[in-house]
């Protein structure tokens, strides 16, 4: 959010516009100013602790709490008062404007969930033994418009500041999110509900399991983080063996989510996938180096040896627990539309579709990159050769779905080739060629040395664009 | 995998048969249920909406028992409830009066109406830990239900609060010593170090579970029995976080025990090396006290401690480092440092598979190499000469043969504690 557009600083002024005008309205009346305080303190808590949820500073915090209590105990204006409080909040994630705009949305989240408390006929003040349990309806409308106003305003900041060549779709704002949200919104009734036997002590004794949960929170995340960073390491492992596959799981993996995301596969899905793409030549492990790293024709046997591999990759995976899906992608991830491919000879929609999908990435990626036996593809002519194939080798569905992501997003391929050349030849060829960030072709095209019969051309004896 | 792997397997937390001690914790909370039970029987249930709504939170609890790391189980929500039932002072304007025995029954058998559905589908189950839950809630019911008849009449929460504190903590502490026995008891691990682990690892949850109870306590006294109701989706968010995190914390672990196995699928080592090697590698750390952090690194280096001979073009014969020079050795060390180090997090463990190599008794002491890694570099040793042989001859040579070398290149520390193993091994037989 480093440059924002005239639209986005007047979606901004708007917000905070409307925010103040309701505060400025008022009634101030009735309103318990040390309750005022209190949660206010609580919201500065919890937004000083806000967790990020991707790397364009997209972050979330358990703000709804403090927000929520205050819809009960002051009021919407109170609420909208203690919403404000975001400003105030100690953490180094925003810039000024993004700290502006969440402020805003805040206040106006929780005035509007204080009066859609009040419309489904929750009463203000500090609740009594007899308010219960019928605040529960009004505080679960409340809870729910707060966290549809919180999405919706955020979704609209999100969608003008964007930037160029990431999707909509990819915006992090999804249903666990969103029920988390209101699951921490639960804690507000609780607030408000011990305030007449704890008072102000309240808020710190509910602290204590919303941070619990923060931090396990955190924990997963940086697990995760862990966790992918040494799958990876593992595969560049791996990859050593054969010096022309460096980068190549990674590039497939990246390959597969595009594809995955395009076709709009669950995010769960999307998270096999990524680990099939690092996997899914684990198993080459067990096929001879001098064969990898052989530069001429195979023999019968050589290519025997090889077609074990996603055998082998499937034995070594087969104890990770990980969607039954990404194990028949690694195994099947060679096999053909038509039915010629290994190791099983599946045709169609025989084979797994986390394998076509990995079939294509995989292909793409080894006919953009250097090879024992030729040089690098642009990725032009890679697309091109995607498409002759598709309906034999390949899924057409997502061939379609790759190039659609292709020509949006670009693609990434191998470092230390020249961009320029291969960016311009790949501009030519694509119908739309703008957003193409990078991509690693170069352009040894012209001069690549194809050994006849090579296992990436097409009109060899067993035709297989693409890897091994 | 062949029956010596499946001894060393044995030295886990075993899923379905009880030791004599965890047995006798069962037996314990049993005739403490049955007690209970009868009295509250013969002086009849006090309040019986309290003790059906605070039950049934309990056994929803159990229902979504909770793995956390290092094979413990847990089940936050029902010691919650069961806490939280336990300290109960009014529910809305009427005092709660009803007795340690009865917060006893409602504990014990919700937690087994919540434990049946895990038994319909073949889970374990988890005695032992329902065992200690219960002994803990029985503990703080013990101590507080005479007090909360004092405290009814006309008293404040800073009265309450401290007294509510100390007995959840004592309640954290009952549950960890129990559990820190039981690990003693199976693993073998020294009470001290168990019982640490044990509070650290239950730090986290217990805090959120004590500050849990206390919540729903002091909620019963304003919104009556619907607190029990709100309060389940709060805490059910912190148990979704943390069955995530140990969920990929258990991923992660099996992640790195399946690609250690590169090495085999390449011809590198013989088939079932890595895993061997590092189950030996942790029951020596564990013997020799190692705490539960420094273990798991252990074990993510005794897997990959052969990793770096993916970098050899063509595999030793056998894959028996030990048999290679010692300037191999440390080429391999390093190049396997280096891959574990790309992946930035595990920097400890790519020191200690660094150091593999490096002889335990160097003159300059300071330049001794990590406990980790001298036991490694023996367990490895030892794997290698016995391999997936089961004979006890042939372990006990093994153990004599590092013996001899004892004097530079094994910790002799280490190789006691392997003997002592490998003897123990033999009597108890697979």
């Amino acid at each position: 959010m480093s440059r924002l557009s005239r639209v986005a600083w007047l979606y901004i002024g708007a917000v905070m516009a409307v925010a103040a005008v309701v505060i400025a309205r008022g009634p101030f009346a009735g309103i318990q100013w040390q309750a005022v305080a209190v949660l206010g303190l609580l919201l500065i808590a919890c937004e000083s602790s806000a967790t990020l949820l991707d790397t364009r500073g997209l972050a979330w915090s358990a703000n709804s709490i403090a927000s929520l209590a205050a819809v009960i105990l002051v009021g919407p204006v109170g609420a909208a008062i203690v919403g404000c409080c975001t400003l105030l909040g100690v953490r180094r994630g925003p810039s000024p404007p993004q700290r502006l705009f969440n402020t805003g949305m805040f206040a106006l989240s929780a005035y509007l969930a204080g009066r859609a408390f009040l419309l489904f006929g929750g009463r203000v003040g500090t609740p009594q033994p007899s308010s219960f349990p019928a605040i529960i309806a009004p505080f679960a409308g409340a809870a729910a418009v707060h966290v549809i106003v919180n999405f919706s305003l955020l979704r609209g900041v999100l969608r003008l500041t964007r930037e160029p060549g990431v999707p909509p779709g990819r915006i992090g704002l999804d249903l666990k999110l969103l029920l988390t949200d209101l699951g921490y919104g639960a804690f507000g009734v609780l607030i408000a509900a011990l305030w007449s036997v704890l008072g102000p002590f309240t808020p710190v004794l509910v602290l204590i399991p919303v941070f619990v949960a923060r931090w396990a929170v955190a924990q997963f995340a940086a697990q995760q983080r862990a966790y992918e960073a040494t799958v990876s390491a593992l595969c560049q492992a791996v990859e050593t063996k054969d010096f022309y596959t460096r980068g190549h799981s990674e590039r497939v993996s990246r390959g597969s989510v595009m594809i995955a995301k395009e076709i709009g596969m669950r995010a769960e899905r999307v998270e096999a996938i990524r680990y099939a793409g690092m996997l899914h030549d684990v198993g080459k492990l067990g096929v001879p180096t001098s064969v990898l790293q052989k530069s001429g024709a195979l023999t019968d046997d050589e290519y025997a040896a090889i077609q074990l591999h996603p055998m082998r990759g499937l034995d070594i995976v087969r104890e990770i627990g990980f969607l039954d899906e990404a194990l028949a992608g690694i195994m099947h991830h060679h096999e053909r539309i038509d039915g010629t491919g290994y190791p099983m000879g599946l045709a169609g929609d025989e084979i797994p579709e986390f394998a076509r999908v990995l079939g294509v990435a995989d292909a793409f990626d080894a006919m953009t990159s250097d090879r024992s036996y030729r040089g690098a593809r642009p990725v032009c002519e890679a697309i091109a050769e995607l498409r002759k194939w598709a309906g034999t080798q390949f899924d057409p569905a997502f061939v379609d779905a790759f190039i659609t992501a292709i020509e949006r997003d670009g693609w990434k391929g191998p470092e230390g080739a020249p961009r320029g050349t291969g960016q311009a030849v790949a501009g030519d060829c694509l119908t739309s060629g703008e957003g193409l960030v990078a991509n690693g072709a170069n352009g040894m095209a012209a001069a690549s040395g194809k050994v006849p019969g090579g296992l990436d051309d097409p009109t060899g004896p067993l035709p297989a664009v693409g890897s091994l | 995998m062949s029956v010596v792997a499946r001894r060393y397997e044995h030295r886990g937390l075993p899923r379905h048969a009880l030791d004599s001690g965890q047995s006798l914790l069962v037996i314990f909370a049993g005739l403490l249920l049955i007690a209970s039970v009868a009295q509250t029987a013969v002086v009849g249930v006090r309040d019986v909406r309290a003790a059906v709504a605070f039950g049934a939170l309990i056994a929803f609890g159990e229902l979504l028992r909770l793995n956390l790391p290092g094979d413990r189980e847990a089940a936050p929500i029902a010691t919650a409830g069961a806490l939280a039932y336990a300290l109960l002072l009014r529910v809305g304007d009427i005092p709660a009066r009803h007795s340690p025995q009865q917060v006893i029954a409602v504990a014990a058998i919700g937690m087994m109406i919540g434990a049946l559905p895990h038994l319909a589908v073949g889970r374990p189950a988890g005695l032992s830990a329902m065992a200690a839950r219960v002994l803990a809630v029985a503990c703080v019911a013990v101590l507080f239900r005479p007090l909360a008849a004092a405290l009814v009449i006309g008293s404040r929460w800073w009265s309450e609060l401290p007294a509510m504190l100390t007995l959840v903590v004592l309640a954290w502490l009952v549950e960890a010593v129990i559990a820190a026995l039981i690990r003693t008891d199976v693993l073998r691990a020294r009470f001290g170090v168990a019982l640490l682990d044990e509070l650290r690892v239950q730090l986290p949850v217990g805090t959120a579970v004590g500050a849990s109870a206390l919540l729903i306590a002091f909620a019963a006294e304003v919104m009556g029995l619907a607190a029990v109701a709100v309060f389940a989706a709060p805490l059910l968010v912190t148990q979704v976080a943390l069955r995530r995190y140990t969920g990929i914390r258990a991923t992660y672990l099996q992640t790195v025990r399946a690609l250690a196995r590169v090495t085999e699928i390449g011809g590198y080592v013989e088939t079932g090396h890595s895993a061997r090697v590092s189950r030996l590698a942790v029951a020596v750390g564990r013997e020799l006290g190692m705490p539960e952090p420094a273990l798991l690194e252990l074990e993510y280096a005794a897997l990959m401690h052969d990793i770096g001979q993916l970098s050899l073009r063509d595999p030793i014969p056998g894959g028996a480092t030990v048999l290679v020079t010692r300037e191999e050795q440390r080429r391999i060390a390093e190049y396997g440092a280096e891959v574990i180090q790309q992946a930035r997090v595990l920097d400890t463990v790519a020191d200690i598979v660094r150091r593999q190599s490096d002889p335990c008794r160097p003159a300059d002491r300071s330049q001794e190499p990590p406990l980790s890694s001298r036991i490694i570099r023996a367990a490895n040793a030892f794997d290698d000469l016995v391999g997936s042989s089961v004979e006890p001859s042939r372990a006990a040579a093994a153990v004599q043969r590092l013996r001899l070398d004892t004097a530079s290149e094994y910790d002799p520390q280490v190789v006691e504690a392997l003997s002592r193993l490998v003897s123990r091994r033999s009597l108890f037989g697979p």
